[in-house]
């Protein structure tokens, strides 16, 4: 299969929009592409299976090389492994995810969607670059989308929450791009799949430029102290772009954190592992008990996304292998739980138009399809069994406490216990805007979800009971 | 040894020839309509521009005063290109102008004065080619005969300008007496080094430095970039500067390669002040053309980065970058430039709301400010990426993650023109402009330049297989 076509589907899609002369038109025109991507994703998983069969002892499947600046030795150069795959599978999910949502955006309908379309191939690209150019390239091409995607549609303090995020985030890919520059100089390519099979580069080179990496990446992923930018640009931007962000840009963070800083840098990574592990277990503790603070929605969701995301981080910092998979699938499952729990709050706030808790109350009597997407989303998010985020943080924790030394321990103990938090802070939301009497005699007269909302929240749903029920076809995949 | 010669000289032989044309038009007296002899320029701008494609070999002429090679022919084809789209942009300005003729005449003497500065084998050559194109552009920038504010730019630009002369006539006068030549490449051999040639060589390095406004030799370039017609603006910060910069790499590459160690540490030096104050200046501009002119400093900080690689690549990677930096910084001019004729608005605050009225206009100043900002997939991301990546090369990382750190905050700048375009209101907005035919190829050439220049890697890939470095 050509993983070009990848990135080519979304611009296709951008291209037919320039046509488009109605509202309508582009909507079908964005959802018809979003689902094209979906079929695609699907088919590429299938045919990774079928190939990896055949081809079992290939690290990287489906690789293409085109030289681009030949003489500094730059590649245009994809491949996709396990991980890729499932990344790509999250992606494309979420995408129709956020088609969906935005049925009823109402002004600039096409900018809005080729900005959305322009993301998921930044997305796509990053997840199947081999080379670390191409790689940083598709990196910062989503950066600025974002930047437009909230300033414009947002609510709230959007211009001052999206220069926020454009700035930190161009902050992490300054630090990240040194990284690359040091590996360059040492490796004189770009070529990750050489520099993966090759021997690890000098300690001392390491040591300096992994900090620069990892941070750059993690800044992306929310690694504390960097994660303002989180609660603040989700909040204020409109849900499809709130569910791109927590559920595929916050992965790009952790992907690079994992595929390149860890990878690149073993030795490196096992030195620095304390720090990490610090900064992560305080980002999961302190977001956990910031969320409890929040009375708007969507900050809730937002916070507990700096938490969450503290175990990918954590996961990364252990260095054990079942860790690194737990991260992986903590990826997942937050990607598709905190889009789904995005989605369901911007339904709520469409409807009722607002999004602080106490104004809610009742609403699982008026709108009964949003609220069970409510629930669910919650219950994934404190790990109920039986959903993704069980497996997910359950995995991480058995890679943890493989780390015998106290202060793993420590960490360990202390990030399990931080779920009793999320478990308060999640049954307390809903509890006061799903259940008791309705707050708001208007709200009497609200509609439960429609169509398109009822698809995303269905898409979503399976996504994390596949998951939460199967998760070896997962694991395996990540594994291989 | 005539054909040899009309061959070599070729792209500076077209300019004369269409300059003395103009000057025809001009002293016959009955001057046609200022809109067809705007066409009539462009078309010959155009031709200008196709025939400097024209391949020739290369070759050293009076006694190594002149030389020419592939990658000076395409520098000076960049600069014709440049040089070109200005004049496409100025096109609303220039309609109604009553010295049109001599704008273009003064125009083309300093493009003559930048060729002949680039093929310099020879200080004096250089200097002659440098005095040539100054002193013409001083004018130029008093050419908004109405308006006191550019009488007062072209007085201080004349006078700054001939400081920097001086500075750059004292250095080369003690080199000459420190190395008893003015060849670059008797200059090559006889260096070693020794604190006169030192002092000689600093002197020169300072001239260079005013005419690029590195900082601390910048203070001229605000109030003669806002003072100056925004056409003249733009060819200041774009053209000049790229001509000057240019020469700078020829020259530290071939004649003052021996002293590699000592530039490169005053480089450093230069480039951080630069890049931090230019943004420091810019974060607080109200005035878009001021904000683009203390960008424009920052700019030069990230190209004297790229310098200080002193490799193959860090060659390409000036020339490369100058080429983008002319479709980006000429695509926000064009703008500022169309708006400035039409509304005489300037300010940030003028554009809030822009993008209702004028999206086309929005979208141009929104990916040229992004290709200036470094942001992929414009032109401006690989750019600036190839430039830092060569300053990077002899293993400078703490002043590659200053660099790249000044990228952020030069973001910040762009992004607020940005938002007050898209995102911001305000109760009399920019009502709907007409675009003219003549700006909006330029704005065509600059998007797509800005499109294409970057992804396309041949672009870069050609360049280095011309370029020097050691």
């Amino acid at each position: 299969m050509n993983l070009s076509l990848l990135i080519i589907l979304p611009l296709l899609t951008i291209l037919l929009l320039a046509f488009c002369r109605r509202q309508s038109q582009v909507r079908w025109v964005s959802f018809i592409g979003v689902t094209v991507q979906l079929v695609l994703s699907l088919a590429l998983l299938t045919l990774y299976w079928r190939e990896h069969a055949v081809h079992g002892a290939m690290r990287f499947l489906f690789e293409s090389r085109q030289s681009w600046f030949s003489a500094l030795n730059i590649e245009y150069h994809v491949g996709v492994d396990g991980i890729s795959v499932a990344m790509i599978l999250l992606t494309a999910l979420v995408m129709v995810g956020a088609v969906l949502v935005s049925w009823n955006i109402g002004a600039q309908v096409k900018e809005f969607f080729v900005l959305l379309l322009l993301l998921s191939a930044g997305a796509y690209g990053f997840f199947i670059s081999l080379d670390l150019f191409t790689l940083f390239f598709f990196l910062e091409v989503s950066v600025i989308p974002k930047f437009l995607l909230i300033g414009i549609w947002g609510s709230g303090p959007k211009e001052y929450a999206a220069m926020k995020l454009a700035l930190m985030l161009m902050a992490g890919s300054a630090l990240t791009f040194v990284g690359v520059l040091g590996v360059y100089y040492q490796a004189h390519s770009f070529d990750l799949v050489r520099m993966f099979s090759e021997s690890a580069m000098p300690l001392s080179v390491q040591r300096f430029f992994f900090p620069f990496l990892f941070a750059g990446f993690g800044i992306f992923s929310a690694l504390f102290p960097f994660h303002t930018w989180v609660p603040d640009g989700h909040s204020s931007a409109p849900t499809a772009a709130s569910m791109f962000l927590a559920g595929i840009s916050m992965k790009l963070g952790g992907y690079g954190c994992l595929r390149v800083a860890i990878a690149l840098m073993p030795d490196a990574a096992r030195e620095y592992s304390p720090v990490i592990v610090t900064l992560a277990t305080i980002g999961i503790v302190y977001g956990a008990f910031a969320t409890m603070m929040q009375k708007d929605l969507k900050y809730i969701n937002a916070y507990s996304s700096v938490s969450h995301c503290g175990f990918i981080l954590l996961g990364a910092g252990m260095l054990t292998p079942t860790a690194l998979t737990g991260a992986y699938l903590q990826m997942i499952s937050h990607g598709l739980m905190t889009a789904l729990f995005f989605a369901a709050i911007g339904s709520i706030y469409d409807r009722t138009h607002t999004r602080l808790v106490e104004r809610l109350g009742g609403l699982q009597k008026i709108m009964p399809f949003i609220a069970t997407v409510f629930i669910i989303a919650g219950l994934c998010s404190l790990g109920l069994p039986g959903l993704s985020g069980f497996v997910a943080e359950m995995t991480v924790f058995m890679g943890s406490w493989q780390r015998s030394a106290s202060g793993y321990r420590l960490a360990t103990v202390l990030s399990c216990a931080s779920i009793v938090v999320t478990a308060v802070y999640i049954l307390r939301a809903t509890g006061q805007t799903l259940m008791g009497p309705v707050k708001d005699p208007q709200y009497n007269s609200l509609t439960d979800a429609k169509w398109n909302e009822r698809l995303t929240g269905i898409l979503l749903v399976a996504g994390i009971l596949v998951i939460g029920t199967a998760p070896f076809w997962l694991t395996e995949l990540i594994n291989k | 040894m005539w054909n040899g010669i009309i061959v070599s000289l070729r792209q500076e032989l077209i300019l004369t020839v269409i300059l003395f044309l103009l000057l025809f038009i001009k002293i016959a007296g009955n001057e046609p309509r200022s809109g067809i002899i705007l066409n009539l320029i462009n078309l010959l701008l155009t031709i200008n521009l196709i025939l400097g494609f024209f391949p020739g070999p290369d070759a050293v002429l009076f006694n190594g005063m002149f030389h020419t090679d592939r990658l000076i022919v395409l520098e000076k084809n960049i600069l014709s290109l440049g040089t070109l789209i200005v004049s496409l942009l100025a096109y609303d300005w220039l309609k109604t102008h009553r010295q049109l003729l001599e704008f273009y005449m003064l125009l083309l003497a300093t493009l003559t004065g930048f060729f002949f500065m680039i093929s310099a084998g020879n200080l004096l050559m250089f200097y002659l080619g440098l005095e040539l194109s100054t002193i013409p552009l001083t004018a130029l920038s008093g050419f908004d005969l109405e308006k006191r504010q550019s009488s007062e730019a072209s007085m201080k630009f004349i006078i700054s300008s001939a400081f920097s002369s001086a500075l750059l006539l004292f250095g080369i006068s003690f080199l000459y007496g420190a190395t008893g030549t003015l060849g670059f490449e008797g200059i090559v051999r006889n260096l070693d080094g020794s604190a006169f040639q030192l002092f000689a060589f600093i002197l020169i390095l300072s001239g260079f430095a005013f005419k690029v406004a590195a900082v601390p030799f910048h203070l001229w370039t605000a109030d003669v970039y806002e003072g100056s017609p925004v056409p003249v603006t733009a060819y200041l910060s774009v053209i000049s500067k790229g001509a000057v910069f240019f020469v700078f790499v020829q020259t530290l590459y071939t004649a003052f390669k021996p002293l590699v160690g000592d530039w490169q540490k005053i480089l450093i030096l230069l480039s951080v002040l630069t890049m931090l104050t230019g943004n420091l200046f810019a974060l607080r501009q109200n005035k878009l053309k001021r904000l683009l002119a203390f960008s424009s400093i920052t700019q030069s900080g990230f190209i004297l980065a790229g310098i200080i690689g002193a490799s193959k690549a860090a060659d390409a990677s000036v020339v490369y970058f100058v080429l983008i930096y002319i479709f980006s910084n000429l695509g926000a001019f064009g703008v500022v430039a169309l708006i400035s004729a039409q509304t005489g608005r300037e300010t940030i605050d003028d554009y809030k709301g822009l993008y209702a009225h004028n999206p086309l206009l929005s979208w141009v100043m929104a990916i040229s400010l992004f290709s200036l900002a470094g942001i992929p997939p414009t032109a401006g991301f690989f750019g600036k990426f190839f430039l830092l990546m060569a300053g990077a090369g002899k293993g400078n990382y703490i002043f590659i993650t200053i660099a790249a750190l000044n990228m952020v905050i030069s973001l910040y700048y762009y992004l607020r023109v940005i938002k007050a375009i898209f995102m911001d209101t305000q109760p009399a907005p920019i009502g709907k402009l007409t675009i003219p035919l003549l700006p909006n190829i330029a704005f065509l050439l600059c998007l797509t330049g800005i499109c294409v220049t970057g992804v396309m890697g041949w672009v870069y890939d050609y360049i280095y297989s011309l370029s020097i470095g050691f």
